[in-house]
């Protein structure tokens, strides 16, 4: 009896067992966590040429201990203070326009009763997400350029031609007006999944109650979706250090003329390691931005736990 | 009996329609702004590569091309080298997405198994890389260091597996019924060959999602060509098109001075839009494979 019991519960199974009977599952996985370990894990092990003095074609940890030599270095550096309030002051600026204008967008796809013009509006505002950042960058210089339409509009109304792309004033304008660009109409997909998800009987109960339109957007489409709306909002506050998301466009469109306002954290360190080979000092800066932001996600996501019960870890 | 029906129907309407319709009216006009507004600067590309030099320079090109000519098309048809590139692209995203999607596969459809005790260290390990990276000069060293440079390895490696992707994937392979599984199993089949036989032929909407996703990826990416690609016959069209763009490479061609100007005026334009026309020609067709993907993503979360 107590024998055929221990049969029939995996759990009392050894680990060696387990494994052997579900060898082909694990090697499967096998090659992929491989991978993690080699081009995921390494690296971030390879941080540790941040403490050390890494010099090119030497070993990949670096030759001899350093401290926090290049920790003290950046934190004194003008430059690096520039970059690090140019990120956040570019990110809260994007968020700021962005959160509210992908909700209001979503509710108003949500308004449309066509379903062949929703779909229209839908695909059309989604293209630009696919499109790569090579072309975006192109069509920004190309629109903003001293003969492009912009400019043509201005000049047509008796102003001057604005250099927008070699003016540190106008650049947090072009980044936020381009993100906007792209990302409205991605930005709305969980929105719309959320909105998808509610039951029309609340809707129906709310008309016989008499509610109208704007009524019954602001007591059930609202309500219904407001965990999607927080964690949103929530993930993307614990993302506001962090400038990996916006290397590629702002690599694509800054210029010495405009580094006061568009060098963000990312492409200082690519300047400063990659560019002027100066490795070790890169990698602690891009250790001190990858840690903060680790911090702020996970408070983010204790908050979003905490507030709405679904997180992301 | 039909009177009867409109005096159910009637309040509904009348109740709707007062602000209801003054804001439909809104609604659908900015709908059209934003979708002109989205849909413009292509317009403007496509109608500039076709444009004179004359009226580009005058700022003329609206979205319908002024003195229509192809001479920048042709010369870039004649040098031939763009679809040299775009043979790479083509060649890069077609081997990255097969071996994306059989590693991301190979990865998710364990985790999707619950009795597989190590899940509980192989999931965390994998989804902390989202959180955390080596970050830019560690990932560069590292690939200088393993020889990699400048080889077709070091624009694919880097982003081989999405975890993401895999995340969507193993709760794609939760939601198939066990029972089929089990069926395989007990007709003979290994645990691999449930998976080839019995799962992936029931998972053809997150394989056409997730090829689409990592495709796009590939097609789009510039970047590790730029880090990592020395040899410029390697390069993949989007980095050919970077180097136009930022001007560091000229298409001056010394035999054919009188279209040099016409040339300069629109090769940014023109490149632009025959790196983008394949994606923009087909999208129409699989946008919904992406937004099923993200919905799936959404819904999970």
């Amino acid at each position: 009896m107590a024998d055929s019991l221990k049969q029939y519960k995996p759990k009392k199974e050894s680990l060696a067992r387990h494994i052997r009977k579900n060898w082909r599952l694990y090697l499967f996985a096998l090659i992929p966590i491989i991978y993690y370990v080699v081009f995921r894990y390494l690296p971030m092990a390879g941080n540790v040429i941040a403490f050390r003095k890494y010099r090119a074609g030497g070993p990949l940890f670096g030759v001899e201990w350093s401290g926090f030599k290049y920790f003290k270095q950046f934190i004194r550096d003008q430059s690096f203070w520039r970059a690090f309030r140019n990120t956040l002051s570019l990110n809260i600026t994007y968020l700021a326009f962005r959160f509210p204008a992908t909700l209001i967008f979503a509710l108003l796809l949500n308004e449309i009763k066509n379903v062949h013009w929703k779909k229209f509006v839908q695909t059309v505002s989604y293209l630009p997400h696919f499109i790569s950042m090579v072309i975006i960058a192109g069509m920004v210089r190309e629109l903003l350029s001293t003969t492009g339409p912009i400019n043509s509009l201005i000049v047509s109304m008796g102003g001057e031609p604005i250099q927008f792309i070699a003016k540190p004033d106008w650049f947090p304008t072009i980044f936020v007006g381009s993100g906007l660009w792209q990302g409205l109409g991605w930005g709305t997909i969980l929105y719309l999944a959320a909105i998808a998800g509610i039951s029309p009987d609340l809707y129906e109960a709310a008309e016989i109650d008499g509610a109208n339109h704007f009524q019954r957007v602001w007591h059930i489409t609202i309500p219904s979706i407001l965990p999607t709306i927080t964690t949103v909002l929530i993930l993307d506050i614990g993302g506001l250090v962090g400038s990996g998301g916006s290397f590629e466009k702002v690599f694509l469109l800054y210029s010495p003329l405009t580094y006061e306002t568009s060098d963000v954290v990312s492409t200082y360190v690519y300047r400063m390691g990659i560019g002027s080979g100066n490795y070790s000092y890169a990698t602690a800066v891009g250790l001190f931005e990858g840690i903060i932001n680790l911090v702020l996600l996970t408070i983010a996501n204790i908050v979003s736990k905490k507030v709405t019960n679904s997180g992301i870890f | 009996m039909a009177k009867k029906k409109e005096d159910m129907y009637i309040p509904r309407r009348i109740h709707v329609s007062a602000a209801y319709r003054t804001f439909t009216v809104f609604n659908t006009i900015l709908m059209i702004v934003i979708s002109a507004v989205t849909l413009y600067p292509f317009l403007y590309l496509v109608a500039q590569s076709f444009s004179s030099e004359r009226a580009i320079v005058a700022g003329e090109v609206g979205i319908i091309p002024v003195d229509f000519n192809v001479t920048t098309y042709v010369s870039i048809f004649k040098k031939g080298e763009f679809f040299h590139f775009y043979g790479n692209t083509i060649i890069y995203s077609v081997v990255g997405t097969f071996l994306s999607l059989l590693m991301s596969s190979m990865l998710a459809y364990p985790l999707s198994k619950k009795e597989l005790r190590l899940n509980k260290f192989i999931g965390p390990f994998v989804i902390f890389t989202m959180y955390f990276g080596g970050g830019m000069i560690p990932n560069f060293v590292l690939m200088t260091k393993l020889g990699l440079r400048d080889t077709v390895a070091s624009f694919i490696l880097p982003g081989l597996i999405g975890t993401y992707y895999v995340i969507l994937m193993k709760s794609f392979f939760q939601s198939i019924p066990r029972e089929l599984e089990e069926a395989g199993q007990i007709d003979g089949l290994t645990q691999i060959g449930v998976f080839f036989r019995i799962v992936l032929p029931l998972s053809k909407a997150i394989i056409a999602t997730m090829t689409l996703f990592y495709m796009v990826g590939y097609w789009n990416n510039w970047f590790n060509a730029f880090l990592y690609l020395d040899t410029r016959e390697k390069w993949p069209v989007a980095y050919h098109l970077k180097q136009i763009i930022s001007g560091t490479q000229t298409s001056n061609d010394p035999g054919a001075t009188a279209d040099a100007a016409q040339i300069s005026a629109n090769i940014k334009s023109c490149s632009m839009v025959l790196t983008a026309a394949p994606l923009i020609c087909i999208y129409p067709f699989i946008q919904k494979y992406f937004v099923q993907g993200m919905m799936l993503g959404g819904v999970k979360e």
